[in-house]
């Protein structure tokens, strides 16, 4: 049964300020060529992946508050992506659920696609999976192909290919982020539907809805790489606070043109918020003690 | 008489035919196009040869009647505690041995422990002929791949035809597994669930008894356990679900696999034996139960060899 949950795991379209997908002037022979190799890679998708539509009639079923260990496995989370002075840094929670289970409290939703670009996953981790799988392998070829590094445009367009041909069938919204020595770092989202929108900065997932306004706040021009991250791990952790779909510890991946660097910040790490408690061992170890602390009001 | 495609118009041509001519009609499903002006029937959409693949049209199909109250027949699953965790030199994996059928228990030392290669074994919960048919499947592709590689199978292997096989079949082949093996890149545990998706852990719980099991996980596991405190944690996970869960019961089963040997210790654990055994034992005397009536009717043999014939060619 797969649950179409709004605001769990969707990543809502249609937000104001987004700026058209550049059809940037990057180096003729460059364009070119690897337009050709994508468009070639096109139809290798198109074919392996003509599944037949109209039998995948979702089960709308009504989203049930038990446990429902049967629910489809979904990373409903919260993803981040923001480009700064050199190059990008991705970041995302650590949590998969089965309905209100959490199967996975360390998952790693950053995946590899190439040397230079990654991926931040949401929505049903066995969609982006595979997606992330398909993609891997037609980046491979690619590179090889081409014989250089692939260009974040490109693997941002071959998920939004799949993406966008199965929209019947699929429930994935990603951000792809990385870096090329034509553009530097990019940031691609691309959400359900399989829309495909370069953006400064992007969020995610089920706890994205409560960054919009502190990304329109906080965020600013040409960071510092400290800056950038810091940004990214507060606000992972301010979604994280707020959306049960979320938790767990942040893992950050920096990628420039030194290369990709993965980071781990564990729950006791991440600052606390409004009303969050100190963590402590047991709450035996308060009620022995000779004068029980007070109820907070 | 002009050419025709018409049936009826056949048998006039072939009288002998005709003898079956009555059930033909009954069993004719072309019967009732309409011809067109030259006699010729209209091939319909029916005749094309089918495509192969998975049809989805009974899922839907099924939902449907889920929906106006029809219940599905109950099939037997494995509602279950399977663990897994990595220790210091390998993986050890666990499991209960009860199979439900519903309400009843339909296999009390069930094995829910599959082979997978002499490196790796995977352990089964949901419907049990998913999960025994997907591992028997994948057993053999990896035993092929060997064969072909000339290598041992590694545990990476094994996890994508497993993620592709469900993923392709979304969800609809019920099997979560629990996957664990030491190869050449050394000790790994997997998760994989029915749609597809999987997890890489170093102690994983599946089943209906994951939650009981994973309690136990989380307050006493950590890394660089030796082999012995390994099986123990696991026997107590197992005992946690066969406890505490009603579709988990009887024994523990076992499987250790470090680099280059395996072990599986079925029944490792019997925490659940029968005590209540009459002493004086059950004995069913000839003579106890009354013969109404006896009828003998010899077996007669009806086949009659024939020597000689036509020799086969070759």
């Amino acid at each position: 049964m797969e649950n179409k949950l709004s605001g769990f795991g969707l990543d809502p379209t249609g937000v104001e300020r987004r700026t058209f997908l550049e059809e940037g002037e990057s180096s003729p022979k460059q364009s070119l060529y690897s337009l050709s190799l994508s468009a070639s890679l096109y139809l290798a998708c198109f074919h392996l992946l003509s599944l037949k539509l109209g039998f995948i009639l979702l089960l709308l079923s009504i989203y049930k508050m038990d446990l429902d260990l049967s629910a489809p496995h979904s990373t409903g989370t919260t993803i981040i992506g923001v480009t700064y002075n050199g190059g990008v840094v991705l970041g995302a929670d650590s949590r998969t659920s089965t309905g209100m289970y959490v199967a996975n409290r360390a998952s790693d939703k950053i995946t590899e696609l190439t040397d230079n670009v990654y991926v931040c996953r949401s929505g049903s981790a066995a969609d982006t999976q595979v997606i992330s799988d398909y993609v891997r392998y037609f980046l491979h070829q690619h590179t090889i192909q081409l014989g250089q590094p692939a260009t974040v445009k490109v693997a941002a367009n071959l998920v939004r290919l799949l993406s966008y041909q199965n929209k019947n069938m699929l429930q994935a919204g990603v951000i792809v982020g990385g870096w090329d020595k034509y553009e530097g770092g990019q940031i691609y989202s691309v959400p359900l539907g399989g829309t495909i929108l370069r953006q400064p900065f992007s969020i995610g997932g089920s706890g994205s809805s409560y960054l919009y306004g502190f990304f329109d706040q906080a965020w600013k021009e040409d960071m510092t790489h400290e800056e950038a991250e810091q940004l990214v791990v507060k606000a992972a952790s301010l979604a994280m606070a707020r959306d049960g779909a979320s938790g767990g510890v942040v893992r950050t991946v920096t990628i420039n043109a030194e290369g990709v660097t993965r980071k781990f910040y564990g729950g006791d790490t991440l600052p606390l918020w409004h009303d969050e408690l100190e963590p402590t061992n047991s709450l035996l170890d308060l009620l022995s003690s000779s004068v029980p602390e007070p109820m907070s009001t | 008489m002009p050419l025709t495609y018409d049936r009826e118009a056949l048998f006039d041509r072939f009288p002998l035919a005709s003898k079956s001519k009555n059930l033909s009609h009954l069993f004719d499903p072309r019967k009732d196009i309409p011809k067109s002006s030259f006699g010729v029937r209209m091939v319909k959409m029916t005749d094309l040869p089918t495509k192969g693949g998975f049809s989805f049209d009974l899922c839907t199909r099924n939902q449907m009647l889920l929906d106006k109250g029809v219940q599905m027949p109950p099939f037997r699953k494995t509602g279950t505690t399977i663990v897994g965790l990595v220790f210091q030199d390998g993986v050890v994996l666990g499991a209960d041995t009860r199979a439900t059928e519903g309400p009843i228990v339909a296999d009390k030392n069930c094995e829910k422990i599959h082979f997978m290669a002499p490196n790796i074994y995977c352990c089964g919960a949901g419907t049990a002929a998913d999960t025994e048919a997907v591992t028997d499947m994948v057993s053999s592709q990896l035993q092929l791949h060997r064969y072909a590689t000339g290598r041992e199978s590694r545990v990476v292997t094994a996890l994508t035809l497993l993620k592709s096989h469900l993923f392709s079949y979304q969800g609809h082949v019920s099997a979560a597994l629990v996957l664990g093996g030491v190869d050449v890149t050394g000790p790994h545990l997997h998760t994989v669930y029915p749609h597809g998706s999987t997890d890489t852990l170093p102690f994983a719980t599946m089943g209906s008894g994951s939650l009981a099991a994973m309690s136990v996980f989380e307050s006493k596991y950590r890394e660089g356990l030796t082999r012995e405190e390994g099986i123990e944690l696991v026997a107590e996970a197992i005992c946690a679900g066969i406890f505490n869960d009603l579709g988990s019961g009887s024994n523990v089963d076992v499987c250790v696999i470090t680099k280059g040997q395996t072990e599986y210790l079925r029944n490792y654990q019997l925490p659940n034996p029968r005590t209540y055994i009459s002493s004086k034992g059950y004995s069913f005397v000839k003579g106890q139960t009354e013969v109404l009536s006896t009828k003998i009717t010899p077996i007669q043999s009806k086949v009659q060899t024939v020597e000689g014939g036509d020799a086969m060619e070759e």
